[in-house]
């Protein structure tokens, strides 16, 4: 029973790294309808840049601090600099920017940094907390920023008009233009939102998976599954979407096929899910009448 | 009477495609023009031209500013509001954060507030759907939120697309009473595009008839409605 629930535990751990991906993955998508393949990529450079302050002696809560505003305003930049040149270009030109993407960032952390494996501090105490033998403290530390990201990004967009103003830009750029939106600054800030979500997801996977160019590439799926699951067009469900694919691919892993086919799993369900119920989940189709 | 918007040689078009070709009229501060023509004639595209949503060229004096190198964004903040074609509401949304929208441009709060309550004792029915989603609303109540929306911003000139676009003869009167008030008790001016010529020439001062992009008549509502071709072709007597 202590095993099972051992894995649970850890399911649902890496589950929240995968929800914190999967909320990043949505960000763009509900602006863009675009899934962004370089966001496991920023988040891995991010990463990288933590642990360069960290490496200088900078303390871990100011280092992911920093990491999270310089994150947010690279995710800005590429949006302003690169994505914006190609708005009007058709889907499959912007795929192609953002496998770029994908390679230029990937080849030049590898240069900067070297391809070796580095270790990457977790933030939470070595033993458990209150001696709990089920769930270690990294594990519910990350279960706990996942929780204060999600409520964080909630607030911000049901409360705040900047938040509301980005929802009306996503859902029709016209309109919002009529009302003095700055439509293409919206975007933007969802690619700072989306960068500086994803590091906060490579901050606490790295602990884990350790530091190196290809530690999110698999991660990444499994977060693209979570927010397929749950529904790409709505931030909850993707959420719970990553939590669900966690625990579900951990418990698979453990008892039923070996971590080994982990990924396949994930894959599977991508899969399953487009063809069963292809708006996710918890994915909505909005009732209009006219 | 001064005039507030004083549009000279407007031209605008779509890609390559020029669809209005010079066109001029004015709309008098605290006044209503209405742009009349057959369906193509090109009504829409001058809305959207003013308000900088396509190529334009031409001259654009609105309060003495020339509006044609702004942005959409920066022309919504010279206090031109606009009900777009299909009406422009944010259906996904509920019906408070479609009126909070129609304000994001503006920060004093307490007016905001004040225009509020005054939307709400023009539109009652909005009230009682606050928090519904918009796409929900019936035609006539999505109507109704659009020029609500775009009073939020407290224009000094309000554009009007088709308000009467598929509504039911009962809730065209409603909504033309109301531009009626909104014009003589806010003094907000109107440019308004209508099909239904009858409504529109009662609410107007002015009316200007656009055939193929160009202007084919205009003058004193009064003087448009008597013509004896706008009768037969508009008005239907
Ligand atoms: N988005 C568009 N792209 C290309 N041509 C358009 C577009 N919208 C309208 N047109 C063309 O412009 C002309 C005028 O249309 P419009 O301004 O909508 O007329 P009206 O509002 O008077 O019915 C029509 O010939 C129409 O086909
Ligand atoms: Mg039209």
């Amino acid at each position: 029973m202590t095993a099972f629930l051992n894995q649970c535990f850890s399911g649902l751990a890496m589950g929240g790294i995968f929800a914190i991906l999967a909320l990043s993955l949505v960000m763009i998508f509900q602006a863009t309808a675009l899934l962004n393949f370089a966001q496991g990529e920023m988040a891995m450079a991010s990463t990288y840049l933590a642990w360069q302050l960290i490496q200088h002696g900078v303390p871990y809560w100011l280092a992911f601090v920093l990491t999270v505003i310089l994150s947010f305003a690279a995710g800005v930049l590429i949006e302003r600099l690169i994505i914006r040149r190609f708005a009007s270009a058709p889907v499959l030109t912007v795929v192609i920017v953002f496998i770029a993407l994908v390679f230029i960032i990937d080849s030049m952390v590898g240069w900067i940094f070297g391809y070796q494996l580095q270790e990457f501090p977790s933030p939470f105490p070595e033993h458990n907390w209150f001696n709990n033998p089920l769930v270690s403290s990294h594990q519910s530390g990350i279960l706990l920023v996942t929780l204060v990201v999600m409520s964080v990004v909630w607030a911000f967009f049901r409360f705040t008009t900047l938040g509301l103003a980005m929802r009306a830009a996503a859902q029709n750029p016209a309109s919002s233009r009529l009302v003095g939106i700055k439509v293409g600054w919206m975007l933007a800030l969802g690619w700072g939102l989306a960068a500086a979500i994803g590091a906060i997801a490579g901050m606490m996977a790295a602990p884990i998976v350790y530091l190196d160019p290809s530690m999110m590439s698999s991660l990444l799926l499994y977060g693209f599954a979570g927010a397929v699951l749950g529904g790409i067009n709505n931030p909850w469900g993707a959420v719970l979407g990553g939590l669900l694919v966690g625990v579900s691919v951990n418990l698979v892993g453990a008892y039923l096929v070996g971590t080994q086919l982990q990924l396949a799993v994930a894959l599977t369900m991508i899969i399953g899910i487009l063809l069963v119920r292809p708006s996710g989940l918890f994915g909505h189709t909005i009732v209009t009448r006219v | 009477m001064t005039i507030l918007l004083d549009v000279k040689g407007l031209k605008a078009g779509y890609g390559p495609v020029e669809v209005v070709h010079g066109l001029d009229f004015t709309v008098e501060d605290g006044g209503v023009t209405a742009l009349l023509g057959a369906n193509g004639a090109g009504k829409t595209t001058i809305l959207r031209a003013l308000c900088g949503m396509i190529r334009r060229e031409g001259s654009l004096l609105f309060e003495g500013r020339d509006l044609c190198p702004m942005t959409t964004e920066e022309i919504v903040r010279r206090g031109i509001a606009h009900v777009p074609d299909g009406r422009g509401t944010f259906t996904g949304l509920t019906v408070s954060e479609n009126l909070t929208l129609g304000a994001y441009v503006r920060r004093d709060k307490a007016a905001i507030a004040d225009d509020l309550a005054e939307i709400f004792a023009l539109f009652p029915r909005l009230k009682e759907r606050l928090f519904q989603q918009a796409g929900t609303l019936s035609g006539g109540e999505q109507q109704m939120l659009a020029i609500a929306r775009a009073l939020m911003l407290r224009p000094r000139l309000l554009l009007l697309d088709e308000p009467s676009f598929g509504l039911a003869p009962l809730v065209v009167k409603d909504i033309f009473a109301t531009l009626r008030e909104i014009n003589a008790k806010r003094k907000v001016s109107l440019l308004i595009v209508e099909q239904n010529a009858r409504a529109a020439l009662d609410l107007a001062d002015h009316a200007v008839l656009i055939e193929t992009g160009t202007v084919a008549l205009a003058g004193p509502a009064s003087l448009v409605s008597a013509d004896d071709a706008v009768r037969r072709a508009y008005l239907g007597y």
